[in-house]
């Protein structure tokens, strides 16, 4: 098993960090990860990709993600500003920040078979009053990979955030995870 | 290796496993400038001294000339050291690098590896460290975190064993190493302790010990001292082969001056550097699966350069090729193209080398970049002839 999951986020939400965080849910469930932001300078409001690959073997290999299995956008305006698609695996699963049917979504992902959508920015700003939805997506997220069960984000959310915003944020996972639409072909 | 240790098994980037490493090792003085991709390891570590976390003096210096310099003082007064940089940083630290080596000071320093401007990069080659390979310190150059976090440990013992006493430079590759994150197994202080020589350190300064440091070398001397620090890396040798077998007893990984695979019945084989490797390991695999005689090698330790352990490897090869994210302007090829071509200078019978320079400002190898290099290794093992010795992959017309 390898999967490759490609990130789509603007500078800000988050989402190099729900890159790592999936990445250190897989570790901890005692498989083998990698998670890496596109190279770069960060800038706040542009748009950025994070990676992270999850193997049940070593993963030797350092090379970009070309041809992702699963795709995560953060933000719905990226949409028609970058290509989110590109290169998506045929039988590919999408997840999308958006209150839309995921059906809406089926030209932008053509080799996609499954399309989630979750209105995380509403669950951002209920469960946490700031609309930072990088942990809510990872919630979503977690419905397409098999391999992870939802306590080992939580838990990885947890260290990461700290007890009370720790909480809030697991909230969101837990929210965005039952929440999630799916729409699958045929 | 059936090692029993008690290893937490925890997701580290490259820099944060640098960091953990130097907590673990119990240094007293860090001085460092941050640079990118370097920065998260000395943000770590300051936080770490402000925390009270590790016991060491801070020096928050404002050059990287300065930071090497306090090491270099700190180191020569006894202290175990630490610093780390890149790309147009360590350049900076040039000229102290021989100073470090010549004065015998076991600083031990991590790179993430970054190309040098212009135009500005902060993206990963080799360059960095490749320009300052002739000054004297050990070389170790990394694949993984998990490498990063056992060199930088195995670093300490080499440099501060009394028959060697030289610095060390742990390589990571910039991003791609040090801002990904992984798995890495982090083993308790108290088994590093045990690995680790004892401090303090035997050159501890006192009044009792006053000596003087850093002398003029009039020609009467500065042969036979220079020439020390030379016999030193030569006399290193031994000492990181059992640095890395003892850290292997210890902790159940070790990983030679080199690691090859698929050499057995291999009529061509390709060579690498850090991370890249890995990459250089899946796609030679993948074609050994397919049936081609393909070997894969990768160089951990540049200086010193094995060159024999390399020569009884490679000596029976067709063809060899050899990858380098540097180069040197002007000459055949890069720099490990240069090197692993003298080791077959004498030899009546060797291989056909071939060089590769790919990679360079953080371009990416891709498998199909990989998969160009193995075909023509095996078309010139075919033809019995290199048609272009060196070759730049990924470059666009």
């Amino acid at each position: 098993m390898m999967l490759e999951i490609r990130w789509h986020g603007r500078g800000g939400q988050g989402a190099v960090t729900a890159a790592e965080l999936l990445a250190k849910a897989a570790i901890a469930e005692g498989l083998w990860a990698q998670a890496f932001p596109a190279f770069g300078p960060e800038r706040r409001g542009a748009p950025v990709l994070a990676f992270t690959r999850i193997s049940n073997n070593p993963i030797k290999m350092r090379v970009q993600v070309y041809e992702p299995d699963i795709v995560v956008v953060l933000d719905p305006s990226l949409i028609g500003v970058v290509n989110i698609g590109e290169g998506l695996k045929q039988g590919g699963v999408a997840i999308v920040n958006s209150a839309k049917d995921p059906a809406e979504f089926r030209r932008i992902f053509p080799s996609a078979s499954k399309i989630f959508s979750v209105d995380a920015t509403k669950i951002a700003l209920e469960e946490l009053k700031v609309p930072i939805v990088n942990t809510a997506m990872l919630g979503a997220a977690t419905k397409a990979i098999d391999a992870i069960p939802l306590e080992r984000v939580e838990e990885a959310v947890r260290e990461r955030f700290g007890s009370r915003i720790g909480e809030r944020n697991v909230r969101a996972v837990r929210r965005a995870h039952r929440e999630a639409r799916l729409w699958e072909s045929g | 290796m059936a090692v029993q240790v008690q290893q937490k098994r925890t997701a580290l980037t490259g820099n944060y496993a640098v960091a953990e490493a130097v907590k673990l090792a119990d240094v007293d003085v860090i001085a460092a400038y941050p640079i990118t991709p370097q920065t998260t390891i000395v943000e770590k570590l300051a936080e770490y001294v402000a925390d009270g976390i590790i016991d060491a003096e801070y020096i928050p210096v404002e050059s990287e000339h300065s930071a090497i310099s306090a090491c270099l003082g700190a180191s020569l007064a006894g202290a175990r050291t630490f610093t780390a940089t890149a790309s147009q940083g360590l350049a900076l630290m040039h000229e102290i690098l021989f100073i470090t080596s010549v004065l015998r000071a076991p600083v031990v320093m991590a790179i993430a590896n970054r190309s040098l401007s212009a135009p500005l990069s902060i993206w990963n080659d080799h360059s960095d460290s490749m320009a300052e390979r002739d000054t004297g310190w050990i070389q170790i150059w990394a694949a993984n975190a998990q490498e990063v976090f056992d060199s930088v440990l195995q670093a300490y013992r080499i440099a501060e064993d009394r028959d060697v006493l030289l610095p060390v430079m742990v390589n990571l590759d910039g991003y791609i190493l040090s801002h990904t994150v992984e798995p890495v197994l982090v083993p308790e202080k108290k088994l590093v302790e045990e690995y680790l020589p004892p401090k303090p350190l035997w050159n501890r300064l006192s009044v009792k010990t006053a000596y003087t440091l850093g002398v003029v070398g009039p020609p009467e001397y500065y042969f036979e001292m220079k020439y020390q620090a030379i016999d030193a890396i030569e006399r290193s040798r031994s000492k990181i082969k059992e640095a890395d077998e003892v850290y292997g007893e210890m902790f159940g990984r070790s990983y030679g001056v080199m690691e090859h695979h698929f050499m057995d019945d291999a009529e061509v084989a390709l060579i690498a550097m850090g991370s890249v490797a890995e990459t250089a390991y899946t796609a030679i695999k993948r074609w050994r699966e397919r049936g081609a005689k393909v070997g894969f090698v990768r160089i951990r330790v540049f200086r010193p350069f094995p060159a024999e352990e390399l020569r009884d490897l490679l000596k029976g090869l067709k063809v060899i090729g050899i990858l380098d994210r540097a180069t040197s302007p002007g000459s055949l090829g890069g720099p490990a193209f240069a090197e692993v071509s003298t080791i077959f200078v004498n030899e009546r019978q060797r291989p056909l080398v071939k060089n590769y320079i790919a990679g360079l400002g953080g371009r990416d190898v891709p498998f199909s970049g990989f998969d160009y290099m193995i075909q023509r290794l095996l078309e010139a093992a075919e033809k019995e002839e290199v048609d272009v010795l060196c070759e730049y992959v990924g470059l666009r017309e």
